[in-house]
């Protein structure tokens, strides 16, 4: 499933070298000097990435490179030592999760957080940015906000549906399958309105037959003009869909490229294929927790 | 055995003044642990804040009983803000850690002799609530009917105090039924999710516990008023306990979840009390000696709320489905 699902193959990264920490033509999101150490143990120290607006990045590495913690990091989730990094041109160090969120940069989990005892329709509406019913006094002037929840439902609708979950609108978000809470995470994500989203292993723990459906979501996503950053394992996804590829180990960027040059870099192999990535093309996934629920 | 004597007593608890104090305090917990998903173990703490707030500003201070309740909502929202500014940011257990803490030194702190001149030590307050009584609207007599009367005294702490059990159980159904309420049902199920979603959640929690100091603070507040006396050692760390065996009881995250169990509880106290008594003065039963009735009926009624737990543990009116959902 290589390189159909990337369409017809358009470079947007055309002109950028292959190089760690090479700038980019319309950077949305530039980290410099991030670091962060847990006791002895650097987990990350980025000296300098851009992500590129509007393309799929991925953000691979072996188990422990600081990945997920660089995540972290940028959605403000964990704070950092020292560095900074900008979002559309504003500084976001030392801002909350929910700030970060705000600016337009939304995440999700690796371990899927669906809201489990609220149904899937009051999962997407809470998500929904700027509710006047959401402010304390607010909530007791019913008329003020229900024209506001009327249009939050119908953009709510219109992403369920395009996630399939609209039958499933007034069901417990706790009573869906796996893959179901992938997409209803993703698609609560979009309610925010978010100019970048963030997925943290968004095919961890997802049925086989639901992955493709899950990668058409995140290159329509792209298509749309959103930019996508995602940590991932499986590497036959990294390649097929990804625009531009950074490779993480021990916490720094070691290699930069599309999915071409990294599959020919031989720092990347060494630090991170090894000899597992050959013919079947599956990495053994160990870190991702909630796989064999 | 007199059946009807017995369930008279216990009809008489059971929609009583100290029922109504019980649950409007649950009220309160219901907001913290029902919807918001915060251990708070330390509810008797605002409900003494609240106490003393009407008891200090009367008795000691003489200021008017109106400015006293102000007062004691003032204390609660400023025990909300001392337990939730350090621990609200940090993960659940240490909330339920600080507030059984807090709540206990508080007590200590009113009892202190230093304190004396202010809150009467250990002796507390006295007179206080004389013009709660003097507003009564009931001319003097009884009220009701047969076996199940009461005076008009009583019948006016029970009109104020169910009111404002039924004004809150309102308020709380506004709040829940709204934006903000879910909001705050999505921070019980995780609240980095909602931090993700661009919500600050810190802001939420806190006022969660503030809403529910206040609920706790005027329940206090009626305690007081009801008995015409505060004395710092009836704020004991069980009265949380009862709260929450209430709040399990009725169904934890339903609006009437804490008022009907409060009313069941204090039906079922009252029953065993009564049974046990007449048992025991009809000899037969010989091995429980009257003078410890009271720990006998407490042992009787937490096998009742084990049972219950076992059988129904989402509470009278809770939601079984919801209850058993995965909660990852």
């Amino acid at each position: 499933m290589s390189s159909d699902v990337n369409g017809a193959t358009v470079d947007r990264m055309a002109g950028v070298d292959p190089l760690p920490g090479v700038a980019k033509p319309d950077p949305i999101l530039v980290v410099d000097g991030v670091r962060r150490s847990f006791g002895g143990l650097t987990a990350v120290d980025v000296e300098h990435l851009e992500v590129q607006r509007g393309t799929i990045t991925a953000l691979i590495g072996p188990n422990g490179a600081g990945k997920s913690t660089l995540f972290n990091l940028l959605t403000g989730f964990d704070r950092v030592d020292s560095g900074t990094w900008t979002f559309q041109g504003k500084q976001l160090n030392g801002l909350g999760g929910h700030r970060i969120a705000r600016e337009g940069m939304v995440r999700t989990f690796q371990l899927t957080k669906a809201l489990t005892r609220l149904t899937v329709m009051e999962n997407m509406l809470l998500a929904a940015p700027g509710q006047t019913g959401e402010r304390i006094l607010g909530s007791f002037l019913r008329p003020q906000w229900r024209k506001q929840e009327e249009a939050n439902r119908a953009r709510a609708e219109q992403l369920l549906e395009r996630f399939k979950l609209l039958a499933k609108k007034d069901e417990m978000a706790g009573s869906l399958s796996g893959g179901q809470r992938k997409l209803l995470e993703m698609a609560r994500a979009l309610m925010v309105n978010p100019t970048m989203i963030m997925l943290d292993e968004p095919m961890a723990g997802v049925n086989p037959a639901l992955v493709q459906s899950l990668l058409e979501h995140i290159t329509a996503l792209r298509d749309e003009g959103m930019t996508v950053l995602f940590v991932e394992h499986d590497m036959d996804v990294i390649m097929g869909i990804s625009d531009w590829i950074v490779v993480l180990s021990e916490g720094k960027v070691i290699a930069e490229g599309r999915p071409s040059d990294i599959r020919a870099d031989q720092r990347v192999i060494d630090a991170y294929l090894g000899s597992g990535y050959e013919e079947s093309g599956r990495e053994p996934q160990t870190d991702t927790g909630e796989s064999h629920e | 055995m007199d059946i009807l004597q017995v369930l008279a007593d216990a009809t008489r608890s059971a929609i009583g003044p100290v029922a109504a104090v019980y649950a409007l305090a649950a009220i309160g917990l219901n907001m913290h642990f029902g919807y918001t998903g915060l251990l708070n173990f330390g509810q008797v703490g605002f409900m003494l804040v609240g106490g003393y707030g009407v008891a200090v500003s009367v008795s000691t201070f003489g200021l008017p009983l109106g400015v006293g309740f102000l007062i004691g909502i003032a204390s609660a929202v400023a025990l909300a803000l001392v337990l939730g500014l350090p621990t609200l940011r940090l993960r659940a257990d240490y909330l339920a850690i600080t507030t059984i803490a807090v709540a206990e030194v508080a007590r200590l702190i009113y009892r202190a002799e230093f304190l004396r001149d202010i809150t009467g030590g250990v002796y507390g307050l006295q007179s206080f609530s004389t013009a709660f009584y003097q507003w009564n609207p009931f001319p003097s007599g009884t009220y009701g009917f047969g076996w199940l009367s009461f005076s008009a005294r009583d019948l006016w702490v029970m009109t104020v105090t169910w009111g404002l059990v039924l004004v809150g159980s309102a308020v709380m159904w506004l709040l829940i039924h709204s934006p903000w309420g879910r909001v705050i049902k999505g921070i019980r199920e995780d609240e980095d999710a909602v931090r993700s979603l661009g919500k600050n959640v810190f802001v939420y929690k806190m006022q969660s516990l503030i809403i529910g100091g206040v609920f706790g603070a005027l329940a206090g507040a009626m305690l007081v008023v009801n008995q015409q006396t505060i004395t710092p050692d009836q704020f004991m760390p069980q009265v949380t306990f009862y709260l929450w065996a209430i709040l399990l009881l009725g169904g934890a995250g339903r609006t009437l979840g804490p008022v009907l169990g409060s009313v069941v509880m204090w039906f079922l106290l009252s029953v065993t009390d009564s049974v046990l008594r007449q048992l025991i003065a009809t000899d037969v039963i010989t091995f429980i000696a009257s003078s410890e009735i009271g720990g006998v009926r407490h042992a009787l009624v937490g096998v009742a709320l084990l049972v219950l737990i076992i059988f129904r543990p989402q509470g009278l009116i809770g939601n079984r489905k919801e209850m058993l959902i995965n909660v990852k």
